[in-house]
């Protein structure tokens, strides 16, 4: 298999399982699609209900907007840098090549 | 496996943060040699921090009907080493601690702990075996990066369980009750983990090219 089928491949599974997610399955307790981070706080409550915690956050995004605004952010910087160093390597191998021949 | 702010009890959070901060301490010590023996290697630390980046903000829907993200440090854990990418991933976690309120300062350690160290060490050991046992390059890094996904969540809910030991069954039944919110979830978003890292490591093949720094990228890789 070459390598262009094979990462299409890997990219098309991954698709897949996020939209069989989406598709298929009903949560068990607590909203939909909620974050599992949540659901552990619920089992803390459940363990030791008197546990209250002892520290807050110093600063929370004011809205789910502006939460989405940073996840955003951090996913941008993140495919930036991946993807600056993937350009950088293939135009040097290029230049590479085109003095050799 | 964000534990959330204030949500470890003082001794816990503290116990962890001197266990994060000896083991960072020390990956921040080789990382500074690295950047100062080759600069070349710069590219890649931003190429496997910015994986990290990216997979650690995407919350994926899982098929238990909750949501929850790969980790993304396997990557730089395989091709970097346990130590340097324990300090990348700690990045990732300061960041989100302070800017989402995903995590907290007080849980820092043990977040840090979770994801960036055990997760990291457990990508790079996976590998390490793999390969002694003659496992194709692509499975090998597949294994690595999804069972250190499942590692870093299984670590949060021992985390967890020892500072919230159940009335009846102690330490062991609140632990297996934290497995069993955080890996059925986790489960098919490590093996996401495991495809893309085998797509990016795929990538990094055929732009760089062989790299004599990188055996794994050198290795046979169909």
């Amino acid at each position: 298999m070459n390598a262009k089928t094979s990462n299409g491949l890997l990219l098309g599974a991954t698709v897949a399982l996020v939209v069989f997610a989406l598709a298929f399955s009903r949560p068990v307790t607590g909203e939909a699609f909620g974050s599992s981070d949540v659901q552990a706080v619920a089992v803390v409550e459940e363990l030791r209900p008197d546990y209250q915690p002892w520290f807050s956050p110093l600063w929370e995004p004011p809205s789910g907007e502006i939460e989405s605004l940073l996840f955003g952010l951090q996913s941008a910087v993140g495919a930036g840098l991946l993807c600056y160093a993937l350009g950088y390597w293939r135009g040097v191998r290029k230049n590479r090549k085109g003095a050799d021949a | 496996m964000h534990i959330m702010e204030g949500c470890l009890p003082v001794e816990h959070a503290l116990g962890w943060s001197v266990a994060s901060a000896s083991f960072v301490g020390f990956g921040l010590h080789r990382l500074s040699r690295r950047i100062k023996e080759d600069r070349s290697a710069n590219l890649f630390l931003g190429a496997c921090a910015g994986f990290a980046f990216v997979l650690s903000a995407m919350k994926l829907p899982s098929v238990t009907g909750s949501c929850s993200h790969p980790t993304g440090v396997g990557l730089g854990a395989i091709l970097l080493g346990p130590t340097t990418m324990s300090v990348l991933g700690s990045v990732v976690l300061v960041f989100q601690a302070l800017f989402l309120a995903h995590g907290g300062i007080t849980t820092l350690g043990a977040n840090v702990f979770s994801m960036a160290i055990a997760g990291s060490f457990a990508a790079w050991g996976v590998h390490r075996v793999s390969i002694k046992l003659h496992v194709p390059s692509s499975v090998a890094i597949f294994l690595a990066a999804t069972i250190s996904d499942l590692a870093t969540y299984a670590v949060t809910s021992i985390q967890l369980g020892l500072a919230f030991p159940a009335s009846q069954g102690g330490v062991a039944a609140s632990i297996a009750k934290f497995l069993l919110v955080f890996v059925p979830t986790q489960l098919p978003l490590a093996v996401s983990e495991g495809f893309l890292t085998v797509l990016v490591v795929n990538l990094l093949k055929s732009h760089l090219g062989s790299d004599k720094r990188f055996p794994v990228l050198t290795g046979a890789s169909r």
